[in-house]
């Protein structure tokens, strides 16, 4: 019964995506291309991995608003370490991704020793980190050429880059995180009922800490492959990462209260909102129309899956 | 005789299978002080909240100066004079004293409070509570509780009063403010209102009530005079209740302690408490709502910081310091607590998953990874073997009934080698059918070895399951009982004695 709902979740889903490029393809010649298909999986790695750590830290009952923000310090660290520092890209690419690390075992911290919210904590990591990027990178674009080039490296006959393919994998990954291992387990049992889990044994804290950390480090990596796409650090790289992440996690069922979400309906969420993006490009449409647009669809997603699930409901108590 | 100010007949009511009430009667005359006492249970609360309209009635009527009186709400009540302070405080930390006092009538001009006039009636509505020095304008955060207490009778004295209902008023109170509230109790009924006065300490009754009326088992036993002796009040309390059942096996075999609790305190709530549970042994923790058992068995399984004492398990001689209950958990204890829905299960979550949850099965080829045949299969076995009616163990828990989600609570521990189980109050909202599944469970865990501790309300579950039952009141045990010679009326006894001034000592 549990697994039909979830399935047909997840059907609706896919029906929503499938609908969206129905529709950018009647309205536009263009849409339906090789160059779209391009385009829209360019723009999926960094959204992709931010939402990834994002739907682990929802499901766990918390929220993590500073992985713009970290995404572009961790880009600015890579910076700052290759072109003023002259290190060794492995060597920058490992401290950008600590840089991830140390912001997200942060915001685990204080929301555990404190007993802050979350939101509260990310909020003010938020602001801290994008103030840590400008520092590293002199408020100025660095700019690295080809340097990280391999992510954008295209896989021989499919025109999708080593960063889309990484991204897909940690998907799946996390996806297997959630549903198959004990600690996935803990993760959707803390969210649920903290108090519960707590008297039951388990951890709450460490589980707190653990989805910040992956948040921290995901937020990270989406800050190097936004940089490898755009060859250059930028200080201002993922403003409103933040948003779109919650937007993605929320499209695809995630509940901000905890405790229920899936990292494969996170994932079409992504897709949604990039074929979205990339359509309205394609119509021409002007930016604040395109930003009406976008809002209309996350809400209206929610809404229409939150009365599709009432209805489905009615009818199976009516069928009892 | 002159006519009842407040005549309840037959009064009925019941929370589901669970009849609290049956055909209560009880009269309080005008200008008097009623005293309401009552084992757990017995339908203090239950009967006061209806009348005071925060509960409705099954059955029976209730006359207000001989007219028929069904308030539907508290604002109903209070308009036809009826007036409950509530025992958990309502004061809102975020107002002042004088707004907290206006709340539901701020002096207003077209929406403006009338800072001056709140301020005036303020003043005058604490000076009536003996609260003079209050300044109204303070923050009611900064207050005592003993001050929030008085404000909220403040409150409730301000509207037209007829019938005043105060539950546990004392509770909080020092000797000083104890004084200033009978003083004027006996002001409010000079000028004829009736107090139906709710309280656990029957010393302070003979002092201010006029009469007594005990209630047992949602029924009224006896309307007495307040001047009744304390040991005749508790024998009414008492009553009947059934002597325990005849021992059937002779466990009385005490095993080594398993755990040995010394001096333990926690917060206001648990002051100083030592006792030990053998291995092998049921041990029951009796005593009225509130005496301070949930929150002794959440100190010593580390949920809560203990703030002293030491506590020992089996034969180590270190003293065991949980820092989290994962820690408890390893040591080999095990909680089930009182508040299922808020504490105990997933609401959300499959069967499965609320089973699984205290030990999750690995494969040994990739460690962290869950044996989903293998969780399936135990848990299979598990709820099989516990008897949960369920369909499908993939359906929400919330879709079982109390006592099957109470069966995958306790049986969850099943899977961890548990040697102490403390259970609050496991068969809460349970039915007579799981109740006895579960009685049964239990009696195998101790006949296996484990040590039991069970918080229980319920005197007759404390009869029937125990070798072994403590009474705990007011912080401290004041009593302890072997199986054999538990006896109603020195249980009550010991209920109570917690809350009168001279303490009956524990001796072991």
């Amino acid at each position: 019964m549990n697994l039909v709902r979830r399935f047909a979740d997840f059907l609706f889903l896919a029906a929503l995506l499938v609908a969206l490029v129905g529709l950018f393809s009647g309205l536009s010649d263009h849409f339906w291309s090789l160059q779209t298909l391009n385009t829209v999986a360019n723009r999926i790695p960094s959204l992709a991995l931010a939402a990834i750590g994002m739907t682990f830290v929802l499901m766990a009952g918390g929220i993590d608003l500073s992985v713009g923000s970290i995404s572009a310090l961790a880009g600015a660290v890579f910076g700052w370490m290759v072109i003023d520092q002259g290190a060794p890209l492995p060597v920058a690419f490992a401290a950008a991704l600590g840089a991830g690390l140390a912001c997200g075992a942060f915001n685990g911290a204080l929301v555990n020793w404190l007993r802050m919210p979350s939101f509260i904590v990310t909020l003010g990591v938020l602001e801290g980190a994008r103030g840590l990027a400008y520092l590293a990178t002199d408020s100025q674009t660095k700019y690295l050429g080809e340097r990280l080039g391999f992510l954008q490296g295209t896989l021989p006959g499919v025109g999708l880059s080593t960063a889309f393919f990484l991204a897909v994998a940690l998907m799946l990954i996390s996806h297997f995180a959630i549903t198959r291992t004990v600690f996935g387990r803990h993760v959707v049992a803390v969210g649920t009922n903290e108090e519960a889990a707590r008297l039951a044994g388990l951890s709450p804290s460490r589980v707190r800490a653990a989805v910040f950390v992956l948040s921290g480090v995901l937020a990270a990596l989406a800050g190097l492959c936004h940089v490898s796409r755009l060859g250059a650090a930028d200080p201002n790289a993922g403003s409103g990462l933040e948003l779109s992440a919650i937007a993605a996690a929320v499209i695809g069922g995630t509940s901000l209260m905890g405790g229920r979400g899936s990292m494969l309906s996170t994932f079409v969420g992504v897709l949604i909102i990039a074929t979205l993006e990339a359509g309205l490009a394609h119509l021409g449409v002007s930016e604040p129309i395109k930003r009406v647009v976008t809002g209309a669809v996350i809400v209206g997603a929610v809404a229409a899956e939150a009365l599709r699930t009432g209805w489905v409901t009615r009818r199976l108590n009516r069928a009892n | 005789m002159q006519p009842s100010r407040l005549e309840l007949r037959g009064l009925q009511k019941a929370f589901g299978r669970n009849v609290v009430l049956r055909g209560l009667d009880l009269a309080l005359a005008p200008g008097e002080i009623h005293a309401l006492i009552g084992g757990n249970g017995a339908g203090k609360s239950t009967c006061s909240k209806i009348i005071a309209g925060l509960a409705t009635r099954d059955g029976g009527e209730i006359k207000l100066d001989g007219v028929a009186f069904a308030p539907a709400s508290r604002q109903e009540a209070q308009a036809a004079g009826v007036v409950m302070v509530l025992q958990e405080l309502n004061v809102l930390p975020t107002l002042s004293v004088a707004e907290n006092l206006f709340l539901d009538d701020l002096p207003a001009r077209a929406g403006w409070i009338q800072r001056g006039r709140l301020a005036r009636d303020a003043k005058a509505a604490l000076a009536r509570v003996g609260l003079s020095n209050l300044d109204p304008d303070r923050s009611a955060s900064t207050l005592g509780v003993g001050q929030q207490q008085l404000v909220e009778i403040a409150a409730g004295l301000m509207k037209q009063c007829r019938v005043l209902i105060l539950d546990e008023p004392t509770a909080a109170l020092s000797g000083a403010e104890i004084r200033t509230l009978f003083a004027l109790l006996r002001d409010l009924c000079a000028a004829g209102t009736s107090v139906l006065y709710i309280s656990h300490r029957l010393e302070e009754l003979a002092q201010m009530a006029d009469r007594v009326s005990v209630l047992r088992d949602g029924q009224l036993v006896a309307t007495l005079p307040a001047t009744t002796p304390r040991d005749e009040l508790i024998r009414l309390m008492a009553g009947a209740l059934p002597a325990p059942a005849a021992t059937t096996d002779a466990r009385v075999h005490r095993g080594t302690p398993a755990l040995q609790v010394c001096e333990v305190r926690s917060g206001s709530a648990v002051r100083g408490v030592s006792f030990k549970v053998a291995a092998g042994e049921i041990v029951g923790l009796g005593g009225l709502v509130g005496a301070g058992r949930t929150e002794l068995l959440r100190a010593i399984f580390g949920a809560d910081r203990r703030s002293a004492g030491e506590i020992f398990l089996g034969d180590d001689t270190r003293p065991f310091h949980p820092r989290s209950t994962r820690d408890a958990v390893r040591r080999g204890l095990a909680f089930v607590p009182e508040d299922r829905k808020q504490q105990g299960i997933f609401a959300t979550l499959s069967v499965r998953a609320n089973a699984s949850v205290t030990r999750l099965p690995t494969r040994s080829s990739l460690p962290g990874w869950i044996d989903a045949a293998g969780e399936r299969t135990g848990i299979a076995v598990l709820l099989e073997k516990l008897r949960v009616r369920h369909a499908s163990m993939e359906q929400p828990i919330a879709q079982l009934s109390g006592g099957n989600q109470q069966k995958v609570v306790i049986g969850r521990w099943l899977q961890c080698p548990v040697r102490v189980w403390l259970l609050d109050e496991p068969t809460r909202g349970v039915d007579v059918g799981a109740r006895q599944g579960i009685y049964d469970l239990l009696r195998g865990l101790a006949a296996d070895g484990a040590a039991v501790l069970v918080a229980s309300s319920d005197y007759e579950e404390l009869a029937q399951l125990c070798d072994r039952v403590l009474v705990m009141s007011n912080g401290r045990l004041t009593a302890e009982f072997e199986r054999a010679a538990l006896e109603p009326e020195a249980f009550m006894a010991a209920a109570f004695a917690g809350f009168s001034g001279a303490e009956t000592p524990f001796s072991s």
